[in-house]
């Protein structure tokens, strides 16, 4: 996931110091309102504030000002920890999120008059266009690109073909093709023509392009709560609730005790208990989630998807590409008995010369003949069809065709030349292996197969292991017939697969697995995969992908890596596991806290309370300050967590349980103990 | 072995060995299997809802349930008011005790109402034999409330998505025709022959050895206490409760009296896991109740057999234990037992005054009340013990990196949001109430003449009573003078919300859940029946108690037990 880390350190000094600056602005009440658990200690705040001016008119019974003033200051801090962690949150993922923009600095784009595109090419191949700025081109405007030239605005090719140099974003230097008509026709603002000239229409409004979307929901203008955020904000709320019971009831349970509770107490106990800790670092774990995202290229439309990526159930993978390395490649030959091996492997070559697609260069290479040995006269190349589904030779008298089973098996029966026996044989043992049996003909007479196979990603194997234990079933979405289908898919250790795989196939498969309660996700580029895209509960849409696709699916991968969809998996569930541990650590604190408070309050009435002390903190002045302290600095302490997020590991729900359980459960007991101690020890030297 | 020790390992042994096998018939019960009875009840069922009109095959939905139900505990509610306020007229009054007052009666009324009975009277005095017999007709039906909602429970679990949950009548009948009358015969028979008392006749007297006449209260006792702890009720017929010799003869009675209140509760777990075919979920929920009812019996056991220092510092035997407000024919250790099992169960019988148990037995004792949920009340524990899960599922299911689920159902914020409601009213409930007590007490030195002790013991009676009406519980801290329009009305208004809500709540949450969407478990699916969720729910239940309610204990018997030292 490192690979394109741009933003290397947690705290870089720029972004520390707007996140200082934006953690006073994010003091306004209407601010704080959206967070009830900050809200709180807000309005707590503003009461210890009314205390001390109350303490500096004279008033007795609140304890000295110094002691106030020192409360009021640690609860105004402890606001201010809460609101930069929001901040540095925010300022890493608009980093993240302008280094991107960057990309797309004011570049010309030449305009293609509108109707200029009935124009088609005029003789001399120029066609007429104004040059204006990037920023003024519009959506539904055409513009040109040559060698050279920076794309000024993410577009869709409408006519052309070229190579680009996608390094901007993706950090790959290796250029891609993209092309009109296919599935890789859009070409993203930034990035740069290497060759050829394209035609290219722009797709979105100037400001809406899906990266000022995420950093829109980035800043928090259009940042939703997500379901589970929702979910966890009322349980906290709760918690909150419980502790203003507490807290209040404790007035006269005071005065039937004959124990004057200062109101600085009450505030401090009330701070202390309340989930602060989860509560400031809420939203900021949320925002680095899709920070994580972002850094992982990959653009999330919503906060929403990233955490339903983590509840994914089953994965639907294309076949070539992410399961295979692209292509397929020769790897045998079959000479039908009779028929010499030397006289074969010539016959292959020879239909394979003009064969530049990577199996037919495969073959060439497998038979190891030089080409230049061969003085053809008049070579006439037969190019692969649809209809024919072979491809060939013909030179002097000499038909060489080589194509799938049944292709060359009707061409040879039609003059009457049955398929040998053996030759079936060969081409049912390659199926069933995971290969593509080519069966070559000469004049219509068989003489030979070429086995063709995949070759299986190296340590796709183990990804997709990983996966398996996370609870995640996989599917592979390929073209080839079942049984080779079948063969690669025990390969690679994928649960499922679809073979033979048509567009809606797909989508019925989605419906198929939602109806019966999963959660899917598929990755896809084409205008077809569109549907099933919008379909899926997670769909990551390729940046190369046709601007349907795009629109479709709900995340973007600038990289368009096929297997990034497991790193957006393993992103949703850190998403929720920070949450859950932070809160399960907040409110396992408040053990320790009771045992510095508690017996802070009452102590001095009723001295038997001091066997609760068990910490034995010198003073209750002390003991209540120590444990606001620590209160307050636990919270930027566990930044860097709620940034990077707690690791997750595949050993299964049940052990990850105990781990965690363990570690921030346990943890959140024990280190408040220690850390109150501490501070007390250093308190103590004043109060 | 200690043969009080082997006494009180029997009890929990032939509870366990009765709770199981009874469990599974509950679960047929509710499934509307063949069960033994058929061929007595079917004929006896069908005739009651062949009078009422009740169409018992029609489906209801969570609301309709609710609905039914808080309509049927009105009416008894009501008649309840009615019997009480009049019964110095009405017949079997033979004794002729007076009318309640208002207040009282609307406490006590809505005390047996909600399976709690407070009782802020004696029996001897306070009720004519009408009284009695309508306040156990109530204990039949509260607990057949509870177990009919439990029930719900079940449906609501086990379907794949409906909103179709069964018809709450049929279930509320069948608990009692099945379950509640059946075995309440059974143990009556058993005391009858134990020699408590069973008739209709007046109070009778003896010439005690000193020559004082002595006037002994009597009436159907003996049909009375087998629903009192099958029921999970816990309403003493005399004022002393199962302390009493008449209530309470002698050992064995005390042990049938203990079996008869842990099997229901016991039987409802099982019941659970039988009924949706997830019996190591039942396991785990049995196993995390018991560690947590043992957390809290064993060290009262030992500090009422240990006795109380200030006493041995008087230079008094303390021997047989803190036998103050014990009974010698239990012993210090079965009564020590006996106060958690009463409170842990929403039971609230006594045969012992828990007010005299050690301060941190009685800090046992509130707890075992504030947590209301190991084993705890007929149907209604498991119910409690639900919200508990709920909120463990979250926030374990966050801690493992998906959306939390439950059986197959997502648990999301408006679950959420139910669950926390209901965790938060029982904190609520008690600690406003004490805390309005406290204020009335120290404004008005009048009040103070509620409290029989001053101090921290005093604060414990308050905290004591609400607790006790909010875990519909109603065992007392006696001592504290609580028949009075303050202590009625309060109480009163406790028990209402403390009862219904926290049975609508958890309905609620399992009939959305029921029309949720299922989802297949798969291997990052957080499993509920095991040891490690079980230590979830654990941790989640003592933090939320312990965070709710340390600072009241530490004023109460905490305070007290470090004065004692």
């Amino acid at each position: 996931m490192s690979k394109h880390t741009r933003v290397a350190k947690l705290f870089e000094p720029a972004m520390v110091r707007e996140a200082l600056r934006e953690s006073f602005i994010k003091l306004a009440p209407a601010k704080m309102f959206r967070n009830p658990v900050m809200f709180t200690v807000w309005v707590g705040t503003l009461v210890m504030a009314g205390v001390c001016i109350w303490v500096m008119t004279g008033e007795k019974g609140q304890g000295d000002l110094t002691y106030n003033l020192i409360v009021t200051a640690i609860l105004f801090i402890t606001l201010l920890f809460a609101n930069f962690a929001e901040a540095i949150a925010e300022a890493r993922g608009k980093a993240q999120a302008n280094s991107l923009r960057k990309t797309r600095e004011e570049t010309p784009a030449r305009k293609l008059r509108i109707d200029d595109e009935k124009l088609k090419m005029e003789e001399d191949n120029h066609y007429q266009f104004s040059i204006i700025n990037s920023s003024l081109l519009k959506k539904g405007d055409i513009f040109l690109c040559e060698a050279g030239d920076i794309i000024p605005s993410d577009g869709e090719i409408i006519e052309g073909l070229a190579t680009i140099d996608e390094s901007a974003i993706t950090g790959e230097s290796a250029p891609v093709i993209r092309e009109a008509g296919g599935d890789k026709s859009s070409v993203t603002g930034g990035t740069k023509v290497l060759s050829d000239q394209i035609k290219v229409k722009v797709t979105t409004e100037p400001g809406e392009s899906f990266l000022d979307k995420m950093i829109a929901l980035v800043e928090g203008a259009s940042r939703q709560k997500t379901p589970n955020e929702i979910a966890l904000t009322i349980l906290l709320a709760g918690f909150t609730l419980v502790f203003i019971i507490v807290t209040v009831t404790l007035k006269p349970f005071g005065d039937f005790a004959q124990t004057p509770i200062t109101i600085a107490a009450f505030i401090s106990l009330f701070v202390c208990l309340i989930p602060t800790t989860i509560g400031g670092l809420l939203s900021a774990i949320g925002i680095a989630g899709m920070d994580r995202a972002l850094r992982a290229n990959v653009i999330t439309k919503s906060g929403k998807a990233v955490e339903t990526a983590g509840d994914i159930d089953v994965l639907l993978l294309d076949k070539t590409g992410t399961i295979t390395i692209g292509n397929r490649k020769a790897t045998n030959f079959y000479p039908t008995p009779g028929v010499e091996e030397d006289h074969f492997i010539k016959s292959v070559v020879l239909s394979s010369m003009a064969d530049d697609t990577p199996e037919g260069k495969s073959i060439i290479e497998l038979g190891g003949i030089d080409l230049k040995n061969f003085k053809l006269n008049n070579p006439r190349f037969i190019k692969f069809t649809a209809e024919t589904r072979s491809s060939g030779i013909d030179v002097d008298d000499l038909r060489i065709r080589k194509g799938a089973a049944d292709a060359i098996k009707n061409l040879c029966e039609k003059k009457g030349n049955p398929m040998p026996d053996e030759t079936n044989e060969i081409v049912k043992h390659i199926s069933s292996n995971g290969g593509t049996p080519l069966v070559v003909a000469e004049n219509e007479k068989v003489i030979g197969v070429i086995e063709l196979q995949d070759i299986i990603k190296p340590g796709i194997r183990e990804r997709f292991e990983r996966l398996h234990k996370m609870g995640i079933k996989t599917v592979m979405v390929t073209g080839d017939n079942p049984l080779t289908a079948k063969y690669i898919a025990e390969k690679a250790g994928v649960d499922d697969f679809i073979a033979e795989a048509k567009p809606e196939d797909k989508m019925n498969y989605i419906r198929k697995e939602q109806a019966e309660g999963r959660l899917v996700a598929m990755m896809g580029d084409g205008t077809n995969d569109a549907p099933a895209l919008a379909q899926a509960d997670v769909g990551v849409a390729m940046n190369s992908g046709t601007q349907a696709a795009k629109e479709a699916g709900n995340m973007v991968d600038l990289d368009n890596d096929p297997t990034k969809l497991i790193e957006v998996v393993e992103i949703g569930k850190q998403l929720l596991m920070t949450r859950g541990t932070l809160t399960t650590f907040s409110i396992a604190n408040d053990v320790a806290k009771y045992f510095a408070i508690v017996p802070a309050l009452f102590v001095a009435s009723i001295p038997a309370l001091q066997g609760l002390n068990i910490m034995q903190l010198h003073s209750p002045e002390s003991a209540m300050l120590s444990a606001v302290i620590f209160n307050a600095i636990i919270i930027p302490l566990l930044i860097p967590l709620a940034l990077k997020g707690v690791a997750y590991k595949p050993i299964g729900a049940s052990a990850l349980l105990r781990r965690n359980l363990f570690i921030y459960g346990l943890g959140g007991i024990v280190i408040p103990f220690i850390g109150i101690k501490l501070i007390d020890l250093f308190v103590s030297l004043f109060f | 072995m200690n043969s009080e020790i082997s006494g009180i390992l029997f009890m929990f042994a032939a509870s366990l060995a009765i709770g199981i096998p009874l469990g599974k018939y509950i679960a047929r019960v509710y499934a509307g299997e063949k069960t033994l009875l058929d061929p007595v009840m079917n004929p006896v069922e069908k005739l009651f809802f062949r009078i009422s009109g009740i169409n018992a095959g029609k489906e209801m939905n969570w609301k309709q349930h609710m609905v039914a139900m808080l309509m049927i505990n009105m009416i008894w509610f009501l008649l309840g008011m009615f019997v009480l306020m009049n019964q110095s007229w009405l017949p079997l009054n033979p004794d002729g005790n007076p009318n309640m007052s208002s207040d009282l009666a609307f406490n006590t009324s809505i005390s047996f109402v909600v399976n709690c009975n407070l009782q802020h009277y004696s029996g001897e005095t306070g009720l004519s034999y009408l009284g009695q017999l309508f306040l156990m007709f109530l204990q039949f039906v509260s607990a057949a409330t509870g177990m009919a909602a439990a029930a719900i429970l079940f449906v609501a679990l086990k379907e794949k998505t409906t909103t179709q949950l069964g018809n709450f009548y049929n279930f509320f009948l069948k608990s009692i025709t099945r379950v509640l009358l059946p075995l309440s015969m059974i143990i009556a028979v058993i005391f009858l022959l134990n020699g408590m008392p069973m008739g209709f006749e007046a109070k009778d007297s003896f010439t005690s050895l000193q020559g004082d006449t002595v006037q002994v209260s009597r009436g159907p006792v003996a049909a009375f206490v087998p629903i009192k702890h099958l029921g999970t009720n816990g309403g003493g017929f005399f004022g002393a409760n199962s302390a009493h010799p008449l209530e309470n003869p002698n050992y064995f009675t005390n042990i049938v009296e203990m079996i008869a209140q842990l099997i229901i509760p016991f039987a409802m777990i099982f019941a659970f896991g039988f009924y949706l075919r997830k019996r190591k979920l039942s396991r785990m929920i049995f196993a995390v109740m018991t560690i947590g009812f043992l957390l809290l019996a064993i060290p009262n056991i030992i500090m009422e057999v240990k006795g109380n220092p200030a006493i041995a510092a008087m230079g008094i035997d303390n021997s047989l234990g803190a036998m103050e407000g014990k009974e010698v024919r239990f012993g210090a250790a079965a009564s020590g037992f006996w106060s958690i099992v009463t409170t842990v169960i929403s039971t609230g019988s006594v045969n012992a005054m828990h007010d005299s148990t050690m301060p941190l037995s009685g800090m046992n004792e509130l707890l075992a009340m504030m947590i209301n949920a190991f084993y705890g009340g007929c149907g209604v524990g498991l119910l409690n013990f639900f919200i508990f899960i709920i909120l463990a599922v979250f926030i374990s299911g966050l801690m493992v990196g998906r959306t939390p689920e439950f059986m197959g159902k997502k648990v999301e914020a408006r679950e959420i949001k139910i669950a926390m409601i209901i965790a938060l009213l029982h904190p609520l409930l008690i600690l406003a109430g004490t805390a309005l007590s406290s204020y009335l007490v120290v404004n008005n030195p009048a009040n103070a003449a509620w409290l029989n002790n001053p101090g921290h013991h005093g604060f414990s009676e308050m905290l004591y009573e609400y607790t006790s009406s909010a875990a519909n519980n109603g065992s007392g801290f006696e001592g504290l003078g609580d028949n009075n329009l303050w202590w009625n009305i309060s109480t009163g208004f406790v028990l209402i919300l403390s009862r219904f809500l926290p049975i609508i709540g958890p309905v609620a949450i399992a009939g959305l859940l029921a029309q949720k969407k299922y989802i297949p478990a798969s291997a990052g699916t957080l499993k509920t029946d095991t040891s490690t969720f079980g230590i979830m729910i654990f941790a989640v239940i003592v933090l939320i108690t312990a965070l709710a309610f340390f600072p009241a204990l530490a004023l109460g018997p905490i305070a007290e037990y470090f004065n004692l030292r």
